[in-house]
């Protein structure tokens, strides 16, 4: 167990060290963020100003729109260097590679979350800070249901051909219970009155959902990356 | 080619023929009246729909497992029939819902989650065809997944207050409706069976022709 974590850690230190060293996926995800943010602003307008309650829907877009983006990124840097090979020759559990792969991006996306949060909250006089306890429980549950699918996919499509376009196609239909679960959430918290057991209804749907995500990507890794 | 496949067909053919008299003599749904038989053929294929993505998945489960080809090719035929018959269900739905509802279409649990399902097993289909090679044991995760969203899809009118009619419409059927409705699933699943036999066949021999050309070119 300890050597499982211990792998797992390994696996993640790597990812973050590359990313603190170059920054290239921080940078480009957040400014692709904010990008999503400013286009689907503007696509949402009446009489000249962004309409009321798409913020909870644009942060959510905005999310996995820079995700898949991150996600895509991330591997494609493992495939120039040829080191998923060596990953994968490793001594170390499949699983405990997949989760390390998972905490790296999981780290990466709460960076790029805690920039872009405020700055919907700021931009859409969004009260997304009201409870703050309930807004970081859906954005820690959507996110990890959304990467855990994502580091799966991801993996698996280095190999494969046209995989840019995989992704998105793969992803989207298949995490679309975490995107409801999220914006619906946030929707209940932003309402004039915060819907506070709507929340938390939401909420549980999200970590049940985490919990089967999780499961079925941990039991389908290692056949799946099994040449 | 499996023994069963002739006298399923010829049973489903028959049943085919047989089920539009037994739909034209079932009664008339008191506030629905004629569009209410749309869902003789709406809920089997549903039915049908939801044995071909149990079929893809467990297929596609065993393929990653115990790597059997012939697994693989379960799976590939239960994932195009779920789209054929999912196109079927999302076709004859808002037919019927254009009435019952006035609108095409609603973004309730039940219309929502046999989408998202739909969706799946159509990126499983475009994956194997565009993924380049040994893109099946990807497929095959994807396909998984798939298979995850068919309770989600089923208990989803149950769970959630939605337009659509909850899964215990089909006890709750007046009783001249009955016959004919367990009639036509019966019908949908024979035939899908069937489709799901030739279509894994056809696959086996597609497989056998590949490995032929393989051998011509090497010899």
């Amino acid at each position: 167990m300890k050597a499982f974590a211990r792998a797992v850690w390994i696996v993640t230190r790597k990812d973050i060290l590359i990313e603190t060293r170059t920054r290239e996926i921080l940078l480009t995800t957040v400014f692709f963020a904010l990008a999503c943010v400013l286009v689907f602003a503007f696509g949402f307008v009446k009489e000249g100003r962004p309409m009321e309650d798409v913020a909870a829907g644009i942060l959510w877009i905005a999310i996995a729109f820079s995700g898949t983006l991150a996600l895509g990124r991330a591997f494609e840097r493992e495939r120039q260097g040829e080191t998923l090979r060596a990953l994968l020759i490793a001594p170390i559990d499949r699983p405990a590679l997949y989760l390390g792969k998972l905490l790296g991006i999981l780290i990466l996306l709460a960076a790029v979350e805690i920039l872009i949060v405020p700055l919907v909250a700021l931009m859409f006089q969004a009260a997304l800070f009201d409870h703050a306890l309930l807004m970081i429980g859906l954005l820690a549950a959507g996110t990890v249901g959304f990467a855990a699918v994502g580091t799966l996919f991801a993996a698996m499509l280095v190999r494969a051909r046209s995989r840019d376009v995989m992704l998105p196609v793969l992803l989207y239909p298949i995490t679309v219970p975490v995107i409801i679960g999220g914006v619906r959430g946030t929707a209940a918290l932003l309402a004039p009155t915060a819907d506070l057991a709507m929340a938390r209804l939401w909420l549980s749907m999200l970590v049940f959902f985490d919990v089967v995500f999780i499961t079925l990507a941990l039991w389908t890794f290692e056949p799946v990356m099994t040449e | 080619m499996n023994k069963f496949f002739v006298p399923i067909t010829v049973i489903a053919a028959a049943m085919f023929a047989y089920a539009p008299f037994m739909i034209l003599n079932a009664p008339y749904e008191a506030t629905m009246g004629l569009v209410q038989k749309i869902f003789y053929f709406h809920a089997a294929c549903g039915m049908a729909m939801f044995l071909a993505a149990f079929v893809s998945g467990i297929g596609s489960a065993m393929f990653l497992f115990t790597k059997k080809p012939s697994a693989d090719r379960m799976a590939v035929a239960g994932a195009e029939l779920t789209v054929i018959i999912g196109l079927i269900v999302l076709v004859t739905g808002p037919l019927w819902a254009r009435k019952a509802w006035g609108v095409w279409w609603q973004w309730d649990a039940r219309l929502t989650s046999t989408l998202v399902m739909w969706m799946i097993f159509n990126a499983y289909l475009l994956l194997r065809r565009y993924g380049g090679p040994g893109s099946e044991k990807l497929a095959a995760a994807v396909a998984l997944f798939g298979m995850a969203n068919v309770p989600f899809v089923y208990w989803s009118v149950n769970v959630w207050r939605t337009l659509h009619p909850k899964t215990s419409v089909i006890p709750s059927l007046q009783p001249g409706m009955r016959g004919p409705f367990w009639f036509c699933v019966v019908a949908f699943l024979l035939v899908t069976t069937a489709i799901l036999m030739l279509r894994t066949e056809l696959e086996k021999r597609r497989q056998q022709l590949d490995e032929l050309y393989l051998m011509a070119e090497e010899s």
